[in-house]
């Protein structure tokens, strides 16, 4: 027992861990994260499990505990509009807040960013988005692009080999963060097998379901003062279930998508077809006919009876 | 013959660590950071090789480690850092120090040319630019 505080003489005997929480301000990003983000319960729980090992880590490595850098490279998969580059966003956040990260950064690249046009041009490319990202996170969007196996040519694998080395060389100077849809990254891991093993944590973002989108498409028009009439909430949750049966859906977009869009067609009812003068009421007000308007309900248009 | 050149020139040679310090205060005050190499140390030699282009949108100054690391595997001979402060409307060397040297330094020689009337001009010339370029450091 005394040993213990003897030898606590510079280094702290005990490391308060839920002050260390709030002092890294990580509850602020975590209920950040609650509010900006619907659903998605796995991914949030997965962040809180990485946020809790990273204080864990960062209070040994204060107690003089054995830790050498933790492998912080992750994999991000979902369905197109799942929150993934949001989350990437906040996770470049968390690992600055808790000292991974020198800097609060994020540099999102595609394979066009880092794979050249011919013999040469790769290597210096790749080296270049490295170079800009150490110290932050990196951000690899639709990361199987990279690989293209059916062309043995393709200077794809030049990039991945120098990702590969700096993810494994840098450590500490940089973290990647791998972006794709689920089907094709499996593909993408399979056949660069070193992706794989170098990535601590593989996220997988499910889809949302018709009450999430709902309440996402509510809390992207209050954000822009608009609200959605009762009759076209009801259009809404309509069109929201009809739209996820329809190809190309891809969650959240889609539902900015269509609130664009209806946003286009409540202001051309207001220029063209409204009687007299506007109330600030009638500018934020989207009503059932301006969502209803919609290809989605085409195919049922004789059901609904409107024009 | 231990060269010495540019800022920092009356210390021993930096270490990495210390490198990283150096090139992290002239990204935080916004200068660009560039590296060169050469195999002829002449002291008026001040047009030294380009590795690459200067590093103008790089905030940490691992990503210029990253390219130091490149440079000195592939070039033989001096290595130098240079921070180009563009804010006077021109680029201007802030910082210019040596990063790198090869293992052997042979030095210089001194030539004394008698002239007419008891005159003498002296000359140095870098031993190692008695072989051709690229050759001169292994």
């Amino acid at each position: 027992m005394t040993d213990i505080v003897d030898t606590s003489a510079s280094p702290p005997a005990a490391i308060d861990l839920k002050a260390e929480f709030g002092e890294a301000g990580l509850a602020d990003m975590l209920s950040a994260l609650d509010d900006e983000l619907f659903g998605l319960k796995p991914v949030k729980a997965r962040i809180r499990e990485i946020a809790a090992l990273l204080l864990v880590e960062r209070a040994r490595r204060r107690l003089g505990l054995t830790s050498g850098p933790p492998t912080l490279h992750m994999s991000f998969t979902g369905n197109p509009g799942t929150g993934k580059t949001t989350v990437a966003l906040r996770m470049a956040g968390i690992l600055h807040r808790l000292g991974f990260t020198r800097r609060e950064q994020l540099i999102a690249v595609t394979r066009d960013d880092l794979v050249g046009q011919y013999i040469g041009h790769t290597a210096p490319k790749t080296k270049e988005v490295l170079k800009k990202a150490m110290g932050g996170v990196l951000f690899i969007d639709e990361a199987y692009y990279l690989s293209r196996p059916e062309n043995e040519r393709d200077y794809g694998q030049e990039s991945i080999e120098i990702l590969l080395q700096v993810m494994e060389n840098h450590r500490a100077d940089l973290v990647v963060i791998l972006a794709g849809y689920p089907d094709r990254m499996e593909t993408f891991f399979a056949s660069n097998p070193g992706f794989r093993s170098r990535i601590g944590h593989h996220i997988t973002f499910p889809d949302y379901d018709d009450e999430e989108l709902v309440a996402i498409g509510d809390l992207i028009l209050s954000k822009e003062d608009y609200r959605l009439s009762a009759d076209a909430k009801e259009a809404f949750t309509r069109y929201v279930a009809l739209r996820k049966t329809q190809p190309h859906f891809a969650n959240a977009r889609s539902v900015r998508n269509a609130l664009d869009r209806a946003r286009l067609r409540q202001a051309n009812r207001l220029v063209h077809g409204h009687p007299g003068a506007v109330t600030p009421d009638d500018l934020m007000t989207i009503e059932a006919a301006d969502i209803l308007a919609s290809r989605v309900f085409a195919p049922s248009l004789v059901d609904e009876g409107s024009p | 013959m231990h060269l010495t050149q540019g800022c920092f020139s009356f210390l021993p040679d930096l270490t990495d660590a210390q490198i990283v310090q150096q090139i992290q205060y002239c990204l935080d005050n916004g200068w660009a950071v560039n590296i060169e190499f050469t195999d002829d140390p002449h002291p008026r030699n001040t047009y030294w090789e380009m590795w690459g282009q200067p590093m103008f949108d790089i905030a940490d100054a691992q990503g210029v480690m990253l390219a130091l690391a490149d440079c000195r595997k592939h070039a033989n001979g001096y290595i130098r850092l240079s921070a180009f402060d563009s804010s006077p409307g021109w680029e201007s060397v802030r910082l210019s120090f040596i990063v790198g040297r090869p293992k052997d330094e042979p030095g210089f020689r001194l030539t004394r040319q008698e002239g007419a009337g008891r005159t003498i001009h002296y000359t140095t010339q870098p031993y190692a630019v008695d072989r051709p370029e690229g050759e001169r450091y292994r």
